[in-house]
């Protein structure tokens, strides 16, 4: 009997508790926002009187599917994305019936590349990455497997240091502007990219796919391991977010691409090629039902927290220049065509 | 003929080959065990000290000692000490009075550090400090325009030279903390303003973003932790026992029974992060339940402790002799009267015993929180139960697994401290059950 009651209450309450409003701002995505979004969250907590929001991380692929599922108590309110949301998920997005999705540019993350403080100082370019690691490369107007070992074999002007590199497993979205913007830049500057072509090759694919032999580790953790992994193998190149880096330059030296060191002026200029925009989507038909949402999003974009000076730009974001426009579109709540 | 007699063994004080290949044999399997027993102890060892090694400093932490004059122009500045007009003051503006106050004292306290300057001296105060000043002063308004002697944090660098985990030569290399400014905590050191002291808020205090290593605590992942242990005891230990009990006592023995063993003993074999995945579809996206609420997590963890419970209690029941039951029933007492007047009560030390075993092995799980998002920051302690059932909560294992990702070194200490925590909870669980079994269980 006292188990059919236990039973009964439990059920009562679960019922009960279907019905009572949520009273924190949801968020989920990036780990890459991640930090940011923590910085901003306690900030607004602290300063408001909403609660601080609670925020997940994940991955951008993974916090844009939550933020897809649709409209609700239950759905998250805001994503981080360390990517642009892509035509499929504003479609997945639209099915499950979030159809007014306010994108927020929140600034710009670099992307650097970083030894061991004691060994070998690098000057790359993205083409040395590509010879590097590219799987496959053209020799003798054959493809052959790529046999590089030492970054001298392909610059001479390098170090003859074995090459290692740790990059960024394909779930992250940092992957992606390191595909895109160095090894497919690289393809394409080492005249690699045409030279494929003129063989009749798949010159996109061929130039995308990293060697397997070991030179180049694939990391599905985050940024700790890396550093952790090129601990134990002081030869090791680690790709990592610049606030990452700014944090832990007493263990880590950062290498020039282009001849250009990484930094938050050479970001925001464009002088500094590896760098990529970071995001949040939020859903305006939460702004009347979760409190603090409206006010919280605003915040993260205010000139004293994203802007130049701010806490944000203190820990590694990159300010955007366009923070005003940012701020405007979100005071009227413009909405994602 | 008499090869033969030299090759066997003759008497007892005489040791033929084959006896010595046997003793041989033992010593060698002896050694093998030892070793195994040896291998053990060493990677407990080195596991012991990483992590005492790391995680220790966690439980000290490096205050600033100051005096504030809490300046009613910058604070308050219509004057009437309105709580609604206070709370437009941001920490923002409490940083600068701090600021201003910790140069001061540097300043009585004739400490000049050549190459320091006013932003330098002001670094080494923690972001977490006008949070704190400025809750002192929304709570007790009547302290503004007051100078009040206050203990804050001191940044996490700073904490971190004072542990020894930071060195001059690091900070050389190091652009979040300058030479000068650990100058400037020897001197404060010297003079009193800054100390080394035992770390409660580790235990009580919320989680803190990556630019607050130093004001980050266990609180609410502990709360959480606590919540989800609540509910899987109030859940899993009775639906566990009359399972049990109606299999073990009750119910016939036939294909379908066979069928519900075999599988109860498959679900205790089932990874965990599986029962994730059915607690993502049943209770969230089914049900409704919140996210990253204990309630989720407990219900999800009640799912994988049931098969333990199960097991361990038929096992203690099957242990009691059937000649207690059958005694029972022979002097007139009913089945349910012989089950639960003394089969139960003897099979209770160790039906205990199973259940605080999945307990601790529930508290120690994180991959299937992973899923329900209970890895979050989360700051707000969840509510009173039972409504803080489904308030947002952390968890202690997610906690770990949390903060050894964050950038910030100082971290690393955090994750160590509370795995520390969370070792010291286990020890005590499995101590318990320990001294259960111990005093109460009888042999028969």
């Amino acid at each position: 009997m006292s188990r059919l009651t236990l039973t009964t209450s439990v059920l009562a309450i679960l019922a009960a508790s279907a019905a009572t409003a949520r009273d924190q701002v949801q968020v989920a995505g990036s780990s890459t926002v991640l930090p940011y979004a923590t910085i901003v969250a306690e900030l607004f907590g602290e300063n408001f009187d909403f609660p601080t929001p609670v925020i997940e991380s994940g991955g951008s692929s993974a916090g844009l599917k939550k933020f897809c599922e649709g409209v609700g108590e239950n759905t998250i309110d805001i994503a981080n994305a360390s990517r642009r949301i892509k035509e499929a998920e504003i479609a997945a997005c639209k099915a499950a019936g979030v159809s007014d999705i306010i994108e927020v540019r929140i600034g710009y993350d670099g992307i650097v590349f970083a030894s061991d403080i004691d060994g070998e100082s690098f000057a790359f370019t993205p083409a040395d990455w590509y010879k590097a690691l590219a799987a496959e490369v053209v020799r003798d107007g054959e493809l052959a497997p790529n046999t590089a070992t030492l970054w001298s074999e392909v610059n001479a002007d390098l170090p003859a240091q074995e090459i290692m590199a740790f990059v960024p497993g394909t779930k992250h979205g940092t992957r992606e502007v390191f595909d895109i913007k160095v090894i497919e830049q690289g393809c394409k500057d080492s005249g690699a990219s045409a030279e494929l072509e003129s063989l009749g090759m798949d010159a996109d694919k061929l130039c995308t796919s990293l060697r397997t032999d070991g030179r180049a580790v694939e990391i599905d953790g985050d940024y700790t391991e890396t550093l952790t992994r090129i601990g134990s193998n002081p030869d090791g190149i680690g790709v990592f977010g610049l606030s990452f880096y700014e944090n832990n330059t007493a263990e880590l030296q950062v290498a020039t691409m282009n001849g250009v060191v990484p930094s938050a002026e050479t970001i925001a200029s464009g002088e500094y090629p590896v760098s990529r925009p970071l995001y949040f989507y939020a859903k305006q038909a939460h702004f009347d039902m979760t409190p603090g949402l409206k006010e919280f999003a605003e915040f993260f974009v205010s000139d004293d927290i994203a802007g130049a000076g701010g806490p944000l730009a203190d820990y590694g974001l990159v300010p955007d220049p366009d923070l005003a426009e940012t701020q405007a579109g979100l005071a009227e709540e413009a909405l994602m065509n | 003929m008499s090869d033969q007699a030299a090759a066997r063994p003759t008497s007892l004080l005489n040791r033929g080959d084959h006896t010595a290949r046997r003793h041989a044999a033992e010593a060698r399997f002896r050694a093998c065990g030892l070793g195994a027993i040896l291998i053990g102890l060493a990677a407990l060892a080195m596991l012991l000290t990483s992590v005492l090694g790391s995680g220790l400093g966690a439980f000290r932490q490096t205050y600033i000692h100051l005096p504030i004059h809490l300046d009613a122009a910058a604070l308050d500045k219509s004057g009437d000490r309105d709580p609604e007009v206070l709370k437009k003051v941001t920490t923002i503006g409490y940083r600068k009075v701090i600021d201003a106050a910790l140069v001061e004292a540097v300043a009585q306290a004739g400490i000049v550090i050549p190459g320091l300057t006013e932003d330098d001296s002001a670094g080494i105060i923690s972001r977490e400090a006008p949070a704190q000043v400025r809750d002192m002063a929304l709570s007790d308004p009547d302290l503004i325009g007051e100078t009040i002697q206050v203990r804050i944090l001191a940044d996490g660098r700073i904490d971190g030279y004072l542990k020894g985990r930071v060195s001059a030569e690091s900070a050389a290399r190091d652009s979040n903390v300058s030479l000068a400014q650990l100058q400037l905590a020897d001197a404060m050191v010297e003079r009193g303003l800054l100390s080394l002291d035992f770390n409660a808020a580790f235990l009580t205090a919320p989680d803190a973003s990556d630019q607050r290593p130093e004001a980050a605590g266990l609180g609410v992942a502990i709360l959480g932790s606590a919540y989800m242990m609540l509910i899987v005891l109030a859940l899993a230990l009775p639906i566990g026992v009359a399972a049990s009990i109606y299999l073990e006592e009750f119910a016939p023995k036939n294909r379908l029974t066979d069928l519900i063993e075999v599988n109860v003993a498959n679900l205790a074999a089932v990874p965990s992060i599986v029962f994730g995945i059915l607690g993502l579809a049943i209770f969230i996206n089914f049900a409704g339940l919140p996210q990253s609420a204990p309630v989720v997590g407990g219900l999800v963890l009640t799912l994988m402790t049931l098969p333990t419970i199960i097991i361990a209690t038929r096992a203690s029941l099957k242990a009691v002799p059937p000649s207690i039951r059958e005694a029972a029933l022979g002097l007139g007492a009913s089945r349910m009267q012989a089950v639960f007047h003394h089969v139960l009560p003897l099979a209770a030390p160790g039906i205990l015993t199973g259940a605080i075993l999945g307990l601790a092995q529930a508290l120690g799980e994180t991959a299937p929180l992973l899923l329900i998002g209970m890895v979050a920051f989360v700051r707000e302690y969840p509510g009173a139960p039972p409504e803080g059932f489904f308030d947002p909560a952390s968890a202690l294992p997610v906690q770990i697994f949390n903060w050894t990702q964050r950038a910030d070194p100082a971290f690393v200490e955090r994750a160590s401290g509370a795995i520390i925590v969370l070792l010291a909870f286990l020890l005590v669980m499995n101590a318990a059950a320990i001294l259960l079994r111990r005093r109460f269980e009888r042999r028969w």
